[in-house]
């Protein structure tokens, strides 16, 4: 397979006949699997979703146990990233911080999408006033910039890993009834609605058979996206102290305490920042390659 | 040109109104009651909380709280901050230059290094010069501005000794200075905004080289430096020009943790601090002046999208 200097460059199409069978789903995942940068982001994104998983048995220490003896000491051989200034071993706390970072990363997004797509479908198949009413609150919710809503959500609520996750969902859930409106207006105005209207169907069933597996597409490329950005936003808000509580580990949390010790202790903060980039780097790398897989023809924003 | 103008403003009057009920709205989300934060040591005391309540308005129903809210809030008034008695519009206003300061200096930073790597990946296309830039870009989009502060001050401030760690001095006072304390987080807000500007620039860049004028510029002999740089790249910066102004917007919000990092006293840090004191009139507040500014800059950048393209001017 000629895999070379194929990445987003669209030229994809040209490679070779396809075969009637070849359904489109699968056309799609070759595309995506030949753009290795994609499948690298995928591995690297199994790989915390498994840390995250099997953090209690993956780690060396129990990530909240204290000890005197062993007070910001280097990375080393008994404890690979080190110890903080409890002495706790920052391996384990960074294996378990993934389950706050991909808690927030993937739970959040699954509820803004299950609160922005019916909304969403429902504006753009209805119409009228209510289509209207819709459009303007998700116009006016995404004026605000991402983290900005996010922060004065997560204050109203109050400082805890559920309220920060509830503020993400929230503040991510607009674009997803943008998207799933537009889609649904555009099947509105096609002539198989219609037949599919006239033969009576009720509208939840327009909605969910004949939009929906449509829309799939590009909500699956933004979904990807905006899971990126969740881990981003939890991470700064436990940095903030508005997410998860210490001495539960955090990424974000861990990152705001090793500030103290940056001239002593600089180990402390390197490995959850680097464990941020990581998964965040590795989910927009998969996105990319959803987007160029599943619209070949598509320009990239 | 006019009826545009009208008929765009009659979209974003509604937008904000909206807006400004969820921000109101945000409010009753809090638990417990704003009364007894406020009366701090007399919350013991009933006639104290009545008057704060009184005050307040909070003893009004809430349709009636939200209009006398809304109707300062229109004339630029949004109350008084709970922490220290002083108009919550006058904070924000002090703190604004200091984040515009900062927000100029990553833009500047950030078309510098955006722009000419969104020319070289597009020319360069699917070459190694390309996939090093989108790497970088990549790079630049996916690091967390707080970590890469953090490392940056531990590599020029704790290691290098060669940058100030945090503070802020304003330029009008020692302009030196003041680029010394700023230059790091300018850089770090900076970073994302050129990777997305670099991405841009390239897919309007390629586009652009698509057309047939540049392949009449190429036809006629033209050197492939003036095709680029006169043809293709004037037509490719229209939608780069629109798409960056709304970036400058979204720096707002990178420099909430920005400038917690390097303790700078501008909006950012307005924010974050009202949060710890539970001073929600200025959360409200600086929620509410995000978004003007950033309805703002996107009137400003659909303007501007007009001015560079005459085609659309009399639709």
């Amino acid at each position: 397979m000629s895999a070379m200097s194929d990445d987003r460059s669209g030229s994809g199409g040209l490679n070779r006949p396809r075969s009637n069978s070849d359904s489109p789903g699968r056309r799609a995942l070759r595309r995506f699997l030949r753009h290795r940068l994609a499948v690298f982001g995928l591995v690297v994104v199994v790989l915390f979703l498994l840390a995250a998983l099997l953090a209690p048995w993956l780690s060396p220490a129990d990530p909240l146990q204290t000890s005197w003896t062993a007070i910001r000491k280097p990375p080393s051989a008994a404890h690979w990233f080190g110890t903080d200034e409890n002495g706790r071993d920052v391996l384990s706390r960074v294996l378990h911080g993934a389950r706050a970072s991909m808690a927030a990363g993937v739970l959040s997004v699954t509820v803004a999408l299950l609160i922005g797509v019916p909304i969403g479908v429902l504006a753009g198949l209805a119409g009228g006033w209510v289509d209207a009413v819709i459009a303007r609150v998700a116009d006016a919710m995404l004026s605000v910039p991402f983290l900005i809503l996010a922060i004065a959500l997560a204050a109203f609520l109050g400082p805890a890993l559920e309220n920060a996750m509830l503020a993400i969902a929230i503040t991510a859930s607009p674009i997803f009834v943008r998207l799933a409106r537009g889609m649904a207006l555009e099947a509105r105005a096609t002539d198989w609605l219609e037949a599919a209207r006239a033969l009576g169907n009720p509208p939840w069933r327009l909605g969910l058979v004949h939009v929906l597996p449509n829309i799939v597409p590009p909500l699956l490329v933004q979904a990807t996206l905006s899971i990126a950005e969740a881990i981003i936003a939890e991470a700064s808000l436990s940095f903030l102290g508005l997410g998860q509580q210490p001495p539960a580990p955090s990424w974000g949390s861990m990152l705001n305490s090793a500030q103290r010790f940056l001239t002593q202790a600089p180990w402390l903060a390197v490995f959850p920042g680097l464990a941020i980039f990581l998964v965040v780097l590795a989910f927009n790398l998969v996105g990319d390659g959803l987007r160029d897989a599943l619209d070949p023809r598509g320009e990239r924003r | 040109m006019l009826g545009w103008l009208l008929r765009r403003i009659g979209q974003i009057v509604p937008t904000l109104l909206i807006l400004s009920v969820l921000i109101f709205g945000l409010q009753q989300l809090m638990p417990g009651d704003p009364a007894l934060i406020l009366a701090g040591e007399e919350r013991g005391d009933p006639q104290v909380l009545a008057q704060i309540r009184a005050e307040l308005r909070l003893d009004r129903p809430l349709p009636e709280q939200y209009l006398h809210w809304v109707g300062r809030a229109v004339q630029g008034d949004f109350g008084f901050s709970w922490r220290i008695r002083e108009p919550v519009a006058a904070l924000i206003l002090e703190k604004l230059p200091v984040t515009f300061q900062l927000a100029v200096m990553a833009f500047v930073i950030a078309l510098l290094i955006g722009i000419p790597a969104g020319i070289v990946s597009a020319v360069r296309r699917d070459r190694p010069t390309d996939w090093l830039v989108n790497g970088v870009a990549l790079f630049g989009i996916s690091m967390p501005n707080f970590w890469l502060g953090i490392m940056m001050i531990l590599l020029f401030s704790v290691q290098l000794g060669w940058l100030p760690p945090s503070g802020y001095v304003p330029l009008s006072e020692d302009p030196v200075q003041s680029l010394a304390t700023t230059i790091m987080p300018a850089f770090v807000l900076g970073s994302g905004i050129a990777g997305v500007l670099m991405r841009h620039t390239r897919a309007a860049m390629l586009g652009a080289l698509a057309q047939d004028y540049v392949r009449t510029a190429r036809a006629k002999g033209l050197a492939e430096r003036a095709v680029v740089g006169r043809h293709a790249l004037r037509n490719a910066l229209i939608p780069v020009v629109t798409l960056g102004t709304i970036e400058f917007g979204r720096l707002l919000a990178g420099a909430v943790l920005t400038e917690q990092i390097f303790t700078i006293p501008g909006f950012g840090k307005l924010i974050v601090d009202a949060v710890f004191n539970r001073d929600y009139p200025v959360v409200q507040g600086v929620v509410m002046a995000t978004a003007l500014i950033f309805v703002g800059l996107s009137l400003v950048a659909d303007l501007l999208y007009m001015a560079v393209n005459p085609r659309l001017r009399a639709g």
